[in-house]
């Protein structure tokens, strides 16, 4: 019979060698125009936006994963994207505060010493919030592989931690979803206050400019932002692409559909919900790395439930269950949303009203997660299904 | 020889309600067992309490050569001990093809990182073709089990009790909405493969329980009221009364 064991990703799944070739030759298109090596016709701005726009679509195959496969409705994906962001922001801030306090303590008679220049560095960053003293989650934020680390680990214990204690109990549903915003807001609320660590409501910034690179100018990082995002975007989608198309993947799909009925068939469920939850939150903490210096800025209002909302709603718009929706549902609504909100659409003056765009983008927002939950439940993505079934 | 499971003294209430009062039964290995009882005599129940879906107020239930209490054990771990279940509502996973289905209970490791890397190898797809074709559904490996009929639904489900080679199969009225010719294909199937292993059959048709040919427990409010070969408890007058005689 007509049955070919061991048959590739690739082959199984055209769509990955399509996204693949799209990304492919978006990332040389955008190479090409922009100003850091190219025609200069694309801003650097935009290539940050660009970027950007990257990252959050790694973010919402992250998303997918654990929601439109695996039927876990996290509302705190966005806070470990935003604890990523907080990890490396934070070594980009004191590395280069430093650097900075070096040269201007320089300028005196006598050299600092080493405890006069860590000293000088914590009151730079810590005046805003009327602090001088160093907070104990500071210690590696001179140390770059340490940061780096963070990126990976915060999250992931977190969401270990979390999922391991929700999960366990059995906490399932729009349940296990409220207790995840709970989480959420629990953190933003955490990092609004001054006395947190992480600058309180000032969040990080600087974050665009890079220690040991700040001679060059931010139309070549722009670049190198955008390429490493492109590259994270590429190797998770693969990644993603690989759990969810075997076993593993029907398996996580039977727990979304049925789990008790998975129980019986001898699947420890919560080892598996686990297991991709806090995949996904590293996952999810990466991209937010890549996202945060391109931003320039960070601050608890990123991290706040909200914003881990709206990335539900890019994964129903783009379509549930299918990683290539996640990425059309990220990129059409986080750039649409950044043009109307961003100023780019133009007011219209009807005379006896005004439409600012900026108000009425959540409206239309809304209405369409609205139209499209009921009306095309398989999202923006689903056009591809009636097209393909069309041919 | 001792059994493989033996269940004793459980007791189940809901609500107040005692849907299991004082069970007590065993099963050997190999065995083929029918249970039959009225509506609501606690024939499911038995078997959610086997399986870790229904925990008891109280009572033993005792399975294998160690001894092990079920009652102690998770739903998944009772299921990797060797006991596999077909539901009474055919419960298959109808998103996925009838070969996913297949491949998930097909008997293998169950570790998250051991299905990570599991890819069907030339072994598995033998036997996933061949349970296929035990259970009529070989041209439709490739189909949704959403799209199958009823009938197909539970022989979906039958196979996937047999693709993970249990020491002990409890299959819930499996004969319900099958056609007398698939009712004698279902009676082989259970008879062979309770050549081996012990097998526990709920059922309502007398028919299909008659051509088991094995011993028969009949359940009644929550406990057994009778228990040995068909024509035993068929004469037997209590059970005439509470079930036959309706
Ligand atoms: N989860 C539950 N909550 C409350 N009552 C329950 C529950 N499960 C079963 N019952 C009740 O327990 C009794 C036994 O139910 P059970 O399903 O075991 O019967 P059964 O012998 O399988 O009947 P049938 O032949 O109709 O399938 C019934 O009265 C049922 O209503
Ligand atoms: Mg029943």
């Amino acid at each position: 019979m007509a049955d070919t064991p061991r048959r590739s990703v690739l082959r199984d799944h055209p769509s990955v060698l399509w996204f693949m070739a799209l990304l492919g030759v978006f990332t040389l298109a955008v190479s090409i125009l922009a100003e850091g090596f190219g025609l200069g016709v694309i801003s650097t701005s935009l290539v940050k936006v660009l970027g950007m726009t990257l990252c959050l679509c790694l973010l919402a195959v992250a998303m997918d994963v654990v929601w439109g496969y695996c039927g876990i409705l996290s509302l705190g994906h966005f806070a470990f994207f935003g604890l990523g962001g907080y990890a490396i922001g934070m070594w980009l801030m004191y590395a280069r505060t430093e650097i900075l306090v070096r040269e201007s303590l320089a300028a005196g008679t006598i050299p600092p010493t080493e405890a006069e220049v860590a000293e000088a560095t914590a009151a730079q960053i810590f005046g805003v919030v009327g602090s001088s003293e160093l907070p104990a989650i500071w210690s590696f934020a001179h140390s770059l592989p340490a940061q780096l680390a963070l990126v990976v680990l915060v999250p992931g214990l977190l969401a270990l931690v979390f999922g391991w204690l929700a999960f366990r109990s059995r906490v399932t549903g729009v349940y296990l979803s409220i207790l995840t915003q709970a989480m959420t807001l629990a953190l933003a609320l955490h990092l609004f206050q001054n006395d947190s660590g992480l600058r309180g409501n000032n969040g990080l910034s600087g974050l665009q400019n890079i220690p040991g690179a700040l001679d060059v100018p931010q139309s070549v990082i722009a670049m190198w932002f955008f390429w490493a995002s492109a590259l994270a975007l590429g190797l998770g989608y693969l990644a993603f692409a690989w759990v969810v198309s075997g076993k593993f993947g029907s398996v996580i799909r039977a727990i979304r559909d049925n789990e008790a009925r998975v129980r019986f068939l001898g699947y420890n469920v919560e080892g598996y919900k686990l297991f991709v939850f806090t995949l996904t939150a590293v996952i999810a903490g990466i991209a937010g790395a890549l996202y945060y210096p391109q931003a320039g800025i960070i601050n608890p209002a990123q991290v706040a439930p909200i914003a881990s909302i709206y990335l539900a709603v890019w994964v129903a718009i783009g379509g549930r269950g299918r990683l290539y929706g996640a990425v059309i549902g990220a990129a059409v609504v986080s750039l649409l949303s950044s043009w109307f909100t961003g100023g780019g659409a133009p007011n219209i003056d009807l005379g006896f009203y005004r439409i600012v765009w900026t108000d009425w983008w959540q409206v239309i927002l809304g209405l369409g997660f609205v139209l499209v939950t009921l009306f095309f439940p398989r999202g923006i993505g689903g056009l591809f299904d009636w097209l393909v079934r069309k041919q | 020889m001792t059994a493989l499971l033996e269940v004793s003294d459980v007791h189940v209430t809901f609500d107040g309600f005692r849907a299991i009062n004082g069970l007590s039964l065993a099963i050997n290995e190999p065995e083929l067992r029918a249970v039959i009882g009225p509506n609501g005599a606690g024939k499911t129940t038995f078997m959610d309490i086997v399986t870790g879906k229904t925990r008891p107020d109280s009572g033993r239930v005792i399975w294998g050569e160690r001894s092990q209490s079920l009652l102690a054990m998770s739903e998944s771990q009772i299921a990797r001990a060797g006991i596999g279940r077909k539901f009474q509502k055919p419960t298959v996973f109808e998103e996925q093809s009838v070969r996913e289905n297949l491949a998930m209970a097909l008997k293998a490791r169950r570790g998250v990182f051991s299905v990570l890397a599991w890819r069907a190898g030339p072994q598995d797809a033998a036997r996933i073709a061949e349970l296929a074709s035990e259970i009529g559904l070989a041209e439709r490996l490739a189909h949704r089990a959403g799209d199958l009929s009823h009938g197909q639904k539970q022989w979906l489900e039958i196979g996937m009790l047999l693709a993970q080679d249990p020491r002990l199969l409890l299959v819930d009225e499996p004969a319900a909405g099958m056609t007398p010719a698939e009712r004698e294909h279902t009676t082989r199937i259970l008879k062979s493969a309770a050549r081996t292993r012990a097998v526990v059959v709920i059922e309502h048709d007398m028919e299909f329980v008659r051509r088991l040919d094995c011993r028969v427990t009949v359940l009644h409010e929550g406990r057994v009221l009778a228990e040995g070969s068909l024509d035993h408890v068929t004469r037997d007058a209590r059970v005439i009364d509470v079930y036959l005689g309706r």
